[in-house]
């Protein structure tokens, strides 16, 4: 056959093409659709369920004994105390952990370990953190604590420092190192000075997204930090917190308990869903660069 | 075949009008392995006080592997290693001993992407001087102009001074490197390259600045642009796989190569 071959929409094998390309749209919006449904029932349900009950009361009275009316301060400043000491504790251990596996031990065997290790310890179940930290701290102190539902916590923002910082220095181009290294420059300098600089916005974002993650966990603190019905500044005591205020108070038969717990949960959606605008709009910034 | 009618001349492979010349840089019997791939063979060259030599070649001959060698750039990744010796005046480079830091703040580098530092025009070139000296502000500004001066780009940048370097054209980032790389004040420049991601506009502008930089400096540029090693340098080494088959003066080297290779890259018969 002479010319061009003459293809319509009704050629068979292209018109088979096309409806297999039809199914296969219609299934994946079908499958976001399912899945951003069940978000937005979540936060409605939060909203209508949590937002009745949000007044300035919730920020200013303590958590009520059954029956009478009350507030979450002492279970916000107990989770923003705790969330604040894991960040300081856990960021530079990250940090510096996740500075050696992408400039010092880059082309280590070691590395490799300590990568597997940390991936492990970046899914591990938060519970099995609370237990450890239970039998190396409340056990042997002998008592719950503050300081032991901080270090919990900490550990679970270790491994998701590491890996950012990691990635995030992995982006900075060669180039770069190989032209501070071209002035003159000792390494340590071009990681403090050059290479920090460069991946500054998107190690931000890690530590955000490490306190996103955290200020939701109740597992470890379960085990740690416990409850403390009273306000309560010393961190050598059991500590209040949000989630597991959440936890007690919905689990129970209290109505007046059961609201505060859909404020408290309202509070803490919206508090990660900031930081999460946030760390988007700094990794965002990151990219322009 | 236009060959046939190429005279071969006698002489040596080294050209001998080198009389009066300083030898900054020299390189014998150097070999260079990336893990057991040997990548540079056997090379002997001299770099000359305040002359330009160009290295030229097709992609993969070893040319930038040569300059990154004068500078120890090599150093910074695993499973390289060079062996044979590399004097800079009359001290080998490649000795264990040799400080690393010092070595390249003595010999700088240009590479072939513009790499301004993730801070101010400003930082960007005091941050090398504040490394090796502890100035007074009004000296430290002075050397930051003095150093923009000589890469021609003090009246573009001088409102500006506190903008980000990655702000800048390409063309000027390049020109920024060039400028930070001069404020460290070293001995050699090692240009990788220097305007293949350029205009045509901003490269004559770094290729008049080379012209007026090796006044003070001995200077070594690979460049993929034959035109470009014709214009600026003052010698001329051919490489090809892995060795370096011609050197000389740059205009013997253009119009009368002694090898046949050499002869077939600058007319366009390979690379």
């Amino acid at each position: 056959m002479a010319g061009p071959t003459t293809i319509t929409p009704s050629t068979p094998i292209y018109a088979a093409r096309r409806r297999k390309n039809f199914i296969t749209m219609a299934v994946a919006y079908a499958a976001t659709g399912f899945g951003l449904l069940w978000l937005a029932l979540i936060l409605i349900v939060l909203f209508w369920e949590g937002f009745s009950g949000l007044s300035l009361k919730v920020f200013t009275e303590m958590t009520p004994p059954p029956g009478s009316a009350g507030g979450l301060l002492n279970a916000i400043a107990g989770s923003l105390v705790m969330t604040f000491l894991a960040v300081i504790i856990g960021t530079p251990l990250g940090v510096l952990a996740g500075t050696y596996l992408a400039e010092y031990g880059r082309y280590d065997k070691l590395s490799t370990v300590v990568r597997f290790i940390n991936d492990i310890l970046l899914s591990a179940p938060s519970i099995v953190v609370g237990l450890f930290v239970y039998e190396i701290m409340v056990a042997q102190m002998g008592h719950f604590s503050g300081w032991a539902g901080a270090v919990a916590l900490a550990v679970i923002v270790v491994p998701v420092v590491v890996r950012t910082t990691e990635d995030m220095l992995t982006l900075v181009p060669d180039t770069l190192r190989e032209a501070a290294a071209s002035i003159g420059l000792p390494r340590s300098k071009m990681i403090q000075k050059v290479a920090y600089r460069a991946a500054r916005a998107g190690m931000i974002t890690g530590v955000l997204l490490a306190v996103a993650r955290i200020s939701g966990e109740t597992a470890p603190l379960l085990f740690t930090a416990l409850n403390n019905q009273f306000w309560s500044t010393n961190l050598n005591a059991p500590v209040s917190s949000l989630p597991v205020v959440i936890f007690q108070f919905a689990l129970s038969p209290y109505k007046d308990w059961q609201e505060l717990a859909w404020t408290g949960a309202l509070i803490i959606t919206l508090a990660v869903l900031g930081l999460s605008i946030i760390a988007r709009y700094l990794g965002g910034q990151s990219k322009k660069s | 075949m236009t060959m046939a009618n190429f005279t071969v001349p006698t002489v040596s492979n080294t050209v001998a009008s080198t009389e009066g010349l300083v030898e900054k840089i020299t390189v014998q019997n150097l070999d260079f392995f990336y893990g057991d791939h040997r990548a540079l063979k056997n090379i002997n060259v001299s770099l000359y006080q305040g002359k330009v030599t160009a290295f030229i070649g097709p992609s993969g001959c070893g040319k930038s592997t040569l300059l990154r060698i004068l500078n120890r750039m090599y150093d910074l990744y695993p499973n390289q290693r060079a062996t044979g010796t590399v004097r800079l005046d009359n001290e080998d480079i490649l000795s264990p001993s040799q400080d690393l830091n010092l070595l390249r703040a003595k010999v700088g580098m240009v590479f072939q992407k513009p790499t301004p530092f993730p801070m101010t025009i400003y930082e960007n070139i005091a941050f090398g001087i504040r490394l090796y000296e502890k100035l007074p502000k009004s000296e430290l500004d002075g050397r930051v102009q003095h150093a923009l001066e000589r890469a021609a780009l003090w009246t573009e940048v001088k409102d500006k001074l506190g903008a980000n370097g990655q702000s800048l054209s390409g063309g000027q980032q390049q020109r920024l490197c060039i400028a930070r790389t001069v404020a460290v004040r070293p001995e050699v420049i090692l240009f990788d390259e220097p305007c293949s991601a350029l205009d045509p506009i901003s490269t004559a502008k770094i290729e008049e600045l080379i012209d007026e930089l090796k006044e003070d400096y001995t200077i070594a540029i690979v460049t993929h642009n034959m035109q470009q090693a014709a214009r600026v340098s003052d010698f001329t080494a051919f490489m090809y796989l892995g060795e370096l088959v011609e050197y000389g003066e740059t205009t013997k080297i253009f119009t009368a190569p002694n090898d046949r290779r050499t002869q077939d890259y600058i007319t366009g018969r390979f690379g």
